[in-house]
C-alpha cells in the first residue's frame, strides 16, 4: 500500500509537470540534505522539547484535578462550565495571546501544547471517576482508608486506564499544535521549517520533507504512550480482542 | 440468650421512584438478630431487597426508618471490623492476589503481614497465583481472592451478598463445601444473601425467608442438621421443600395446567 502511494505520488507529480511539488525523491534528498546541515535534529529537538514541557505540565495538573472535579461533585458544578466553554476554543485561537504574554519564546508554544492538552486529560480523568465502579469504592471504604490512602490506592488506580487513554489523546492534540504554534511564535522546530521553507524560497521539498517527520514522529509517540497500556497494573481496563 | 452480633430492628427503606414523588416501598419493617459464631442465610425472590438489606446491615446505606446494632454499637459506616464480600466481585483488577489479600493488612509489619497473606492464599486453595492478576483468574478464583482477602483482615462477621451467584454449579459446591470448613476453624459470623434455597439450607444454621416486595421476614426456618451435610437425607429434603412452601413454590415441573 505504502509502495502505491509512494509511486502514485511520483507519477502525478511527473505528469503535472510541477516545478514546485516534490516528488518522493526529492523529499528524501530534502531530508538528507536537512540531516547534513544538522538541522533536523536540531529542530526535531526543539519540539519535542516543547511538547515534553507543556505536555508534563498538562498531566501534572490535569490528572489531579480531574480526580478532584470527579470526585467532589460541588466542585465538578463550580468548574465544569468554564471548562466547557474553554475547551472548545482552538489552541490555534490562542496564539495571539500566547505571543502577547510570552514573547517570541519557548514559553509561547509550551503555554498552547500546555492549554491543548489539559482538557483532554481533565475530561478523561473527570469521566473515569464519575463511571468507577461503586464495588470498588465499596470495598475501599469497607477497609476504612483515610481519603488520602482513598486517591492513591484506589481512585487513581481504578481510573488509570482510562486517564492513560486521554493522555494518549491529549499527546496527539499537543503534536498538532506544537506545529501550529512554531509557524508564528517562534523561530526553530519542526513548524517553523515548513514556514520557513516556504517563505525563503519556496522549497517545498522541506515542506514535504517537515511533513514526513512529524507524521513519523507522532506515531513513533503515539507507539510509545501505547507502550504504557500494557502495564499489567493497567492490562484489565482494556478488555476486548487484544490482550 | 446467646450473644447477638447483628440486631437490626424495625428497618424499612423507601427509593425515590422513576416519577416525581413516587416512592419505591423495599423494606418494611424488618428485624433481624444473629448470634455470635452463627451461619445465618437470607433467601427471598430476586429483587425482594435482601441485598438493600444487607447493605444497610453493613453500612453502606442508611435506612429510611429503624436502626442497626453491630456487636453492641449502632451502624452509621461501614468498618474494617465486619467485611463484605459483594457479589459483582470486588477484588482490585490492578493489584494481584497477594496485594489484594494483603489490602486490609496495610498496618501489619511486612513480616506478620507476608504470615497471613500466605495462610489465606493457602486456606481458599490458591497457592500459586500470588502474583497473577484478576483478569488471568478464573471467576471462582476470582472469588476466593475475595474470601481470602476478607478473612486477612480479620474481621468478627462477614457479609455476603450472593458471592456464588455468577459461578457454575460445580464450582458452587466447591466454593460452599470450603467455606463451611473455613467458617468452622475461623470461628466468624457470617450473614449470607442468596436466591438459592439449596445453597442456604446447605450452608446455614437458620435461614430467613423473605417476602416478595416490600419485603418483611415471613419466616425463620431452623437448619438444625449435622455437618457435612448429606444432600439426599430425608430430614435436608424435608427442611429445603419447608421453604420452598413458604416461598409459594411447587416442587413439580411441568405440571399441567388443571
Amino acid at each position: 500500500m505504502a509502495a502505491l502511494f509512494l509511486t502514485g505520488w511520483g507519477l502525478a507529480v511527473r505528469w503535472s509537470h510541477s516545478d514546485l511539488f516534490p516528488t518522493p525523491g526529492n523529499v528524501a534528498r530534502g531530508i538528507v540534505d536537512l540531516m547534513q546541515k544538522g538541522l533536523l535534529f536540531k529542530y526535531i529537538v526543539a519540539s519535542l522539547f516543547r511538547v515534553s514541557w507543556g505536555f508534563t505540565l498538562a498531566v501534572i495538573i490535569g490528572v489531579p484535578l480531574g480526580l478532584l472535579l470527579g470526585w467532589y461533585a460541588r466542585a465538578f458544578q463550580a468548574f465544569n462550565p468554564l471548562i466547557q466553554v474553554f475547551r472548545p476554543i482552538s489552541p490555534i485561537a490562542w496564539i495571539p495571546v500566547a505571543i502577547l504574554w510570552f514573547g517570541v519564546s519557548d514559553a509561547a508554544p509550551i503555554f498552547l501544547i500546555f492549554l491543548a492538552s489539559v482538557f483532554p486529560i481533565t475530561v478523561a480523568t473527570v469521566a473515569a471517576v464519575q463511571n468507577m465502579q461503586l464495588v470498588y469504592l465499596r470495598a475501599a471504604q469497607n477497609f476504612g482508608l483515610s481519603t488520602g490512602e482513598l486517591f492513591r490506592q484506589v481512585i487513581f488506580r481504578a481510573c488509570l486506564p482510562q486517564i492513560i487513554t486521554g493522555i494518549r489523546i491529549a499527546l496527539g492534540v499537543a503534536w498538532l499544535v506544537v506545529v501550529a504554534a512554531e509557524m508564528i511564535a517562534v523561530n526553530s522546530g519542526l513548524g517553523y521549517l515548513i514556514i520557513d521553507a516556504r517563505n525563503a524560497g519556496k522549497r517545498y521539498d522541506l515542506v514535504v520533507a517537515g511533513m514526513v517527520m512529524i507524521g513519523v514522529i507522532g506515531l513513533i509517540l503515539d507507539v510509545l504512550v501505547r507502550q504504557l497500556e500494557k502495564f499489567d497494573e493497567v492490562r484489565w481496563g482494556y478488555a476486548g480482542r487484544r490482550k | 440468650m446467646r450473644d447477638s452480633a447483628v440486631a437490626a430492628y424495625n428497618l424499612s427503606m423507601r427509593f425515590p421512584g422513576k416519577r416525581r414523588g413516587e416512592e419505591i416501598e423495599v423494606l418494611e419493617n424488618v428485624s433481624i438478630d444473629v448470634a455470635k459464631g452463627e451461619f445465618v442465610c437470607i433467601v427471598g425472590p430476586s429483587g425482594c431487597g435482601k441485598s438493600t438489606l444487607l447493605n444497610i446491615v453493613a453500612g453502606f446505606l442508611e435506612p429510611t426508618s429503624g436502626s442497626v446494632i453491630v456487636e453492641g454499637e449502632p451502624v452509621h459506616g461501614p468498618d474494617p471490623r465486619r467485611i463484605f464480600v459483594f457479589q459483582e466481585n470486588g477484588v482490585f483488577p490492578w493489584l494481584n492476589v497477594r496485594e489484594n489479600v494483603g489490602f486490609g493488612l496495610r498496618k501489619q509489619k511486612q513480616t506478620e503481614r507476608d504470615a497471613t497473606i500466605a495462610r489465606y492464599i493457602d486456606m481458599v486453595g490458591l497457592g500459586g497465583f500470588e502474583n497473577a492478576y484478576p483478569h488471568e483468574l478464573s471467576g471462582g478464583m476470582r472469588q476466593r481472592v475475595e474470601i481470602a482477602r476478607a478473612l486477612a483482615a480479620r474481621p468478627d462477621i462477614i457479609y455476603m451478598d450472593e458471592p456464588f451467584g455468577a459461578l457454575d454449579f460445580l464450582t458452587r459446591l466447591k466454593m460452599r463445601a470450603d467455606l463451611i470448613r473455613i467458617w468452622q476453624s475461623e470461628k466468624k459470623t457470617i450473614l449470607f444473601v442468596t436466591h438459592d434455597i439449596e445453597e442456604a439450607v446447605q450452608l446455614s444454621d437458620r435461614v430467613f425467608v423473605m417476602t416478595p416486595r416490600p419485603a418483611t421476614i415471613q419466616e425463620i426456618v431452623e437448619v438444625d442438621l449435622p455437618r457435612p451435610r448429606h444432600l439426599d437425607s430425608p430430614d435436608y429434603l424435608a427442611k429445603r421443600d419447608r421453604i420452598f412452601s413458604v416461598m409459594g413454590m411447587s416442587l413439580r415441573v411441568g405440571e399441567t395446567a388443571a
